[in-house]
């Protein structure tokens, strides 16, 4: 993957577009114009599976290959799950190709994912020439129509004279105010068709405004109401990340003193050894955040919104504080919880403004408060799990010896699951943009493919998937791209023979009637051995360590799977429909 | 609990295929029932205007407001009660042309009701009429009580009280 080379080739080209006014044009393609209007983008990289109706675009991009790499993923779902891992670990927009019908269908799954994740994505799909249209035609499926509920935008193309300013347009949608995915269904006819090539980067469209103007009053407000709390209480979500305000909230929380804990996808931006990090909210999150949720006084919620998996039962959540609401989507703004004071726009530029107006605080009190319940939460839950005495490996274990390794620099990407609320619960991380999970879809089958777009989006980066057996098996089919990739990840499954979140849910609310949740698995090892990863099984604590640490030394993919405790719970939990306040420990 | 209201809502958009499609999921995904949607031309060129009549209640109205502008394609979303709006609809009777001549109250209805005969040949007579709600309702019921062969009621218009500033926020894109 000529990475560095291909990217100089890419300014050159954008540069010549530039200084040429007006824009000089070219005779080409539809498909060609396609692949040049990615590159024009800065593409290097894309995921995809070829077919019928996106023929004519493979072959440019043959002919274009030492510019923009495609990586052919063994399903189209892989491809759209390692097009968002990619833009998740780089805070680049992701793309991913299909054919029509099956292909484009295929996709549906990871779009969603990206939707619901606010992940900048293109989607390009080929469609039956236009004259087919609605003829029931071969491969044919309504993707726009099918689409359109999970997309930021779509859009069908039947001329080619249209793919290059719908292409820019796709571009800015997908990775402009909250980010999201763009679906671009292209007709056979329009990949053939020759025109006049000019292309020019999109900058607005006039009925859209991705960043909604901050209102200074908004933020005074905000100021004055966390500058009079006694105990103030941030939780930050994955706006911060998506709007680069990493060192802004650093500030604010420790220029006020404000304890400040995290929704999943919000996790690693703030290092999680951060003094006023009190860990995550949500149903299987911290002790003391969710309680305490309900005793401060001040909620400030930054580029988050409320989803039911962090507020629990609405009707008792955080009902006797004030909330101040800083968003970027004015329609997350009073949709679950309503708010004393809502800062529109982008994290960087409210929390800037912010933070000036801050008093200096310490809070250290209300702080001792989140200490206290972390140490209740230790005696309770995280020893047992991080250093158990009891014979079967705990998930926790596992993930212990990872950060031990990794020093917390590494990307966790994990899949969805008992594994997943461990490893966002435990894992430790240095770095933003390093905790890649599909948190609002829920998408099991997300991890293996992610984790190849974000090793290939973040070379210099280990990356590690901690999947469980179930999801595991979703896209297994990825070891294949990871074979002929040759893509360094490290892959790190929990066994339990079971569907494990389903199982504890079968056992806590279904008087353990265990309905399909029961695996009998293959032999993982002898599986990745079939694709030369490298690969090892663990089942005693003894062999634990060094076992990770050979994972994590090696230079190439790696597969470790680790058989562990099989009806182990995840706590602490907050049942559904209850409130924070009623969290179990047990 | 927050009472349930009419809202008429007008979305002001692109003129791009799907928009329709796009704006109906977000009341279908809510489960809501559309009492009546039209698509038309509006007073800016090339900008389409929906006009959709939905019951619900306010806090609801305002978080599809904001779900609805939120669409790439969409300029603006408004919401109004009916005390905010004139609006009409309008309705199409076709009906046997015996009863014009044999039935004197069929003349008497068509009279009071300022309904407008658009034809009238051997076999039946077709009336129109434009107005709110109620009144359609109540012709509907009169002549219903005679044999109707076909009715069709368009869904509702309406233009506000109050100005709605899109075009500014059109032009201020301009610039």
């Amino acid at each position: 993957m000529k990475k560095e080379a291909s990217q100089t080739e890419i300014e050159e080209v954008t540069l010549s577009h530039n200084q040429s006014e007006p824009k000089s044009t070219v005779r080409i393609s539809g498909s060609e114009a396609i692949v040049r209007c990615l590159i024009e983008e800065g593409v290097d990289i894309l995921y995809g599976y070829p077919g019928g109706a996106i023929m004519p675009v493979y072959d440019e991009l043959y002919k274009f290959r030492d510019k923009i790499h495609h990586v052919m993923t063994r399903h189209e779902q892989g491809a759209t799950h390692a097009a968002q891992g990619f833009a998740r670990i780089s805070g680049r927009v992701g793309v991913a190709i299909a054919t029509s019908g099956p292909g484009a269908t295929n996709l549906i799954t990871g779009i969603a994912d990206a939707q619901i994740d606010s992940t900048p994505m293109v989607c390009i799909t080929g469609q039956v020439a236009s004259h087919l249209l609605g003829s029931d035609a071969f491969q044919e499926t309504d993707i726009v129509g099918i689409s359109t509920p999970v997309t930021k935008w779509n859009h069908q193309v039947t001329k080619a004279a249209d793919i290059p300013k719908v292409l820019a347009k796709a571009f800015y949608i997908a990775k402009s105010g909250r980010p999201g995915p763009v679906l671009i269904d292209i007709t056979k006819d329009a990949q053939f068709e020759e025109f006049d090539f000019s292309y020019e980067k999109c900058t607005g469209v006039r009925s859209y405004i991705p960043v909604p103007k901050s209102d200074d009053k908004a933020i005074a407000d905000a100021a004055e109401l966390i500058n009079g709390a006694k105990k103030p209480f941030i939780v930050w979500g994955q706006g911060v990340i998506l709007g680069k305000a990493e060192d802004e909230l650093k500030a604010v929380i420790e220029k006020a003193g404000i304890p400040a804990a995290w929704t999943i996808l919000g996790a690693s931006a703030i290092p999680t050894a951060h003094p006023l990090n009190v860990g995550m909210v949500g149903m299987h999150g911290n002790y003391g955040p969710n309680v305490l949720t309900n005793e401060c006084d001040v909620l400030i919620a930054i580029g988050m919104r409320f989803d039911d998996r962090v507020t629990g039962n609405l009707n008792s959540y955080a009902k006797q504080a004030k909330v101040i609401h800083f968003e970027i989507d004015p329609a997350e703004v009073d949709k679950n919880v309503k708010a004393d004071v809502a800062v529109l726009g982008n994290a960087k530029e409210s929390l800037a403004k912010l933070l000036p107006l801050l008093a200096k605080n310490e809070h250290s009190d209300w702080h001792q408060r989140f200490k206290d319940y972390y140490t209740l939460e230790c005696e309770k839950v995280i020893n047992a799990d991080l250093h158990p005495t009891k014979e079967g490996l705990t998930m926790g274990e596992v993930l212990k010896e990872i950060n031990r390794c990794s020093n917390g620099d590494a990307a966790i990407v994990s899949d969805v699951g008992q594994h997943q609320m461990i490893a966002c619960r435990y894992a430790e991380f240095t770095t933003t943009k390093s905790n890649i999970t599909s948190g609002g879809l829920g998408t099991m089958g997300f991890a293996l493919p992610a984790a190849i777009g974000a090793k290939m989006a973040a070379p210099e980066r280990e990356v590690v998937a901690i999947i469980g057996d179930g999801g595991y098996q979703m896209t297994i089919q990825e070891l294949g791209t990871i074979f002929q990739q040759k893509t360094a990840v490290k892959i790190v499954v929990l066994n339990n023979d079971f569907l494990g979140m389903v199982r504890q849910w079968q056992q806590l609310f279904f008087e353990r009637r265990y309905a399909s949740t029961e695996m009998t698995n293959p032999d993982f090892v002898t599986i990745a051995k079939g694709y030369s990863i490298q690969a090892k099984k663990v089942t005693k604590r003894e062999e634990l360590r060094e076992a990770v640490e050979e994972m994590m030394a090696s230079k190439e993919a790696y597969f470790l799977e680790v058989r562990v405790e099989k009806e182990d719970n995840v706590f602490p939990m907050i049942p559904t429909g209850a409130s924070v306040s009623d969290m179990r420990l047990e | 609990m927050e009472e349930e209201r009419l809202y008429t809502v007008s979305v002001y958009t692109e003129n791009n295929i799907g928009l329709l499609n796009r704006i109906s999921a977000i009341f279908q995904r809510r489960h809501i029932n559309i009492e009546s949607i039209n698509s038309s031309v509006s007073e800016i060129p090339h900008v389409s205007r929906f006009t959709i009549v939905v019951k619900m209640t306010e806090t609801q109205m305002k978080k599809i407001i904001g779900q609805i502008t939120k669409q790439i394609e969409v300029i603006r979303a408004f919401y109004h009660t009916d005390d905010e709006i004139i609006y009409q609809e309008s309705c199409i009777f076709k009906i046997k042309s015996d009863l014009l001549f044999e039935d004197r109250q069929i003349q008497n209805i068509v009279k009071e009701s300022n309904c407008r005969i658009v034809t009238v040949n051997r076999e039946f007579f077709v009336v129109e009429k434009s107005g709110r709600k109620e009144e359609i309702d109540q012709l509907f019921e009169d002549f219903n009580a005679y044999g109707i062969m076909q009715f069709v009621r368009s869904g509702r218009i309406a233009v506000t009280k109050e100005k709605l500033k899109v075009s500014q926020m059109l032009n201020a894109f301009n610039q």
